[in-house]
């Protein structure tokens, strides 16, 4: 099996058809929810009329911003770990010199990179923020009351990724080679998962939030965060 | 597959509502799945399946429900523990249930709900959760299993167009009656009926005529006085509410609100002006219109807040001497957190009475009645749990020390009151109307 994992075989799939595959399907599926989440809601008619830009614009600040809603207030210890966790998901993978280094190789393209020391303290957030919320979901009976399986999933499916990269990058437990295709292998489902799980958040979430914002601000005059 | 939840045993015991427990008895799974399906297709599934799917599932919504807080953080009580004992597995099964999980749905839906949208407020994604009870209540509704007393008020406005199977003629006797009482309080009043291009429609809840009738005398003094050119229609259309809108009978609460819309606009006037009353604002402004295909209200609608809040600014209407008991204000959701008028609200407390005491927290993040959203009028089966639901606003109103608490919304005045019964809390519920006839200045020609 180990061996497996570190033929050059695997490593050629998951570093060449799996990536394509993978952001293909990110990116045609994500487009595809979109197009029918807006087709099916245009369809209802009660909604679109009543969007604004203003309003949207308003309620999506105030909750992009640590602290900025009441809720987030009230809750100090999860806003905290929640932004960190989703800005260090996001952005880590985007700015990790490794990541460049493939791009600049395959396209010839790179940018800005993270400090590979602060990469690491960012890979290691993620994954605590991961285990909080792991034992949030098990301790909080008013998470634990709507808990599914599907929700430990989507969690796995979002700390996989980046145990495997920290462990390679620091060439622990499993051979490199072995660790590094099961990284890249774990990051493809992560990208493939999104639009069919509720990983979906990170784009419908947006949406949802601008309604809510602008029918609170528009029709009933008051604020929503 | 068919779901039946468990129920824990709760402080006010097993409640029967022949609207539920009988209606069941008629369903199979089949014909649930046969009618949901259908339901979900005419609604438009875009939003409730967005919502669903968005949803993480963290919830960090349940603290906003007084239900929540006050059956002691019981987690089935969270407004996501609420989609999810209704519309998840509704979506999941597509509408394969059985008839003991419609029962449960529907007395969560109608019973532990107010869709008072306070939990959309602390939902990081703004989940309209108030949207997706609604919808589950609309399920409940095609499905024939709604509260009795719910439905009684429903089949009202089928019949008669108003809550409270009032006829026409006992209708224009009461007008006619309060117009004579209000003799007692000042000269030569009277209430216009039928009169064409006024400016203003003034509108009442069923209720109102029914055994508030004092309420419209007093609304006739305070028209009088500010010498307002308004009237009120003898014909269908007089009351503003709506409990077809909260049983999800959304086919009455059309017939009900182009009643309304078209009662103004036959008496030619320039403005709706309601009474104090929240839902029935909600219907005519938010939900009744957009069922009708108007975006917004045909005739303009003014809520009795942002009227008073006029008159007492405008000085049409002068103080003689303030209120001088110390005064506690509850935001009503349908017209705080759906129409933003808490400013107004505070500016007409503060300019009735002298000692006003803010509850906490306030303004649109204030702790719903328990009563709104048609919970109180499922009747009195409910009363004890929705009193038990709603401690938290005990212990707000507690908090405040104040005597009297006013409530410019009917299922609030209604609801708060039960609730200051039964925690003995020692205090009152007013409307605006009744301490403005009480401090306002009568004028010399108006003086018996």
């Amino acid at each position: 099996m180990l061996e497996f994992l570190m033929s050059p075989a695997v490593y050629s799939f998951v570093r060449g058809p799996l990536v394509w595959i993978a952001f293909l399907v990110f990116i045609v599926g994500s487009a595809y929810r979109i197009y029918v989440m807006i087709s099916t809601v245009k369809k209802e008619k009660l909604v679109l009329p009543y969007m604004s830009l203003r309003y949207s614009i308003r309620s999506i600040l105030h909750w992009v911003i640590p602290f900025g809603s009441v809720n987030w207030r009230r809750h100090p210890v999860i806003t905290i770990v929640t932004f960190l966790f989703h800005i260090c998901l996001v952005f880590t993978p985007i700015f990790l010199l490794s990541h460049n280094i493939l791009w600049h190789e395959s396209w010839g393209i790179s940018w800005w990179t993270l400090p590979e020391s602060l990469a690491d303290i960012m890979t290691l957030i993620v994954i605590f923020s991961c285990v909080f919320f792991f034992f949030r979901r098990i301790i909080a009976s008013e998470v634990r009351f709507v808990t599914y399986p599907s929700d430990f999933l989507i969690l796995a499916i979002a700390f996989l990724p980046f145990l495997t990269g920290f462990l390679a990058y620091h060439q622990w437990l499993l051979p490199h080679e072995a660790m590094v295709n099961l990284h890249i292998l774990f990051g493809a489902i992560m990208l493939i998962a999104v639009p069919f799980s509720r990983i979906i958040h990170m784009i419908f979430g947006w949406f949802t939030r601008a309604y809510t914002g602008s029918e609170f601000g528009m029709v009933r005059h008051v604020r929503d965060y | 597959m068919a779901l039946a939840v468990k129920q824990k045993e709760k402080a006010w015991g097993k409640v029967l509502d022949a609207g539920l427990d009988e209606t069941i008895k008629k369903l199979t799974p089949e014909k649930i799945e046969q009618v949901i399906k259908k339901a979900l297709e005419k609604m438009g599934p875009g939003r409730l399946k967005t919502m669903v799917e968005t949803c993480i599932h963290c919830g960090l919504c349940s603290e906003a429900c007084h239900t929540y807080l006050s059956n002691d953080r019981d987690p089935t009580f969270a407004p996501v523990a609420k989609v999810k004992q209704t519309m998840w597995p509704i979506l999941k099964n597509k509408g394969r249930v059985s008839p003991e999980f419609i029962r449960r749905a529907a007395e969560i839906a109608y019973t532990e709900c107010n869709l008072c949208k306070r939990c959309s407020m602390y939902c990081p994604f703004g989940i309209d959760m108030a949207y997706i009870i609604l919808s589950v209540r609309r399920i409940c509704h095609l499905l024939g299993v709604t509260p009795l007393y719910l439905q009684d008020t429903a089949h009202s406005h089928a019949v008669t167009m108003n809550q409270m199977w009032v006829k026409q003629d006992d209708w224009i006797d009461t007008l006619q009656w309060q117009e004579e009482e209000t003799r007692g309080e000042i000269k030569n009043p009277i209430i216009p009926i039928n009169k064409e291009g006024a400016d203003i429609m003034y509108s009442v809840i069923g209720p109102e005529p029914k055994f508030q009738a004092h309420l419209m005398g007093q609304a006739a003094v305070i028209m009088n006085v500010a010498g307002i050119d308004w009237t009120y229609p003898s014909f269908d259309g007089w009351d503003n509410s709506d409990m077809a809108m909260y049983s999800g009978d959304h086919e009455i609460m059309g017939r009900v609100k182009r009643a309304h819309f078209e009662a103004a606009m036959k008496l030619k006037v320039k403005k709706i002006v309601m009474g104090e009353c929240g839902h029935a604002f909600r219907s005519i402004y938010d939900v009744g219109n957009r069922w009708l295909g108007l975006r917004m209200p045909p005739v303009p609608v003014i809520h009795a807040i942002q009227f008073y809040y006029e008159l007492l600014r405008e000085g049409r209407i002068k103080i003689k001497k303030k209120f001088d008991k110390p005064v506690t204000l509850h935001d009503p959701c349908n017209v705080i957190r759906g129409r933003g008028l808490h400013e107004m609200a505070r500016y007409v407390t503060n300019a009735l009475c002298e000692d006003f005491r803010e509850m906490n927290p306030n303004k649109e993040y204030n702790f719903c009645c328990n009563a709104g959203g048609g919970v109180i009028n499922c009747g009195p089966p409910w009363t004890k749990k929705r009193v038990i639901s709603n401690r938290v606003k005990a212990e707000q109103m507690k908090a405040t020390g104040a005597p009297i608490v006013i409530t410019p919304c009917h299922n609030c005045h209604s609801g708060i009151e039960d609730v200051i019964k039964y925690y003995k809390l020692g205090m009152h519920t007013k409307f605006f109307s009744q301490i403005i006839v009480e401090v306002m200045e009568i004028p010399e020609k108006f003086k018996l």
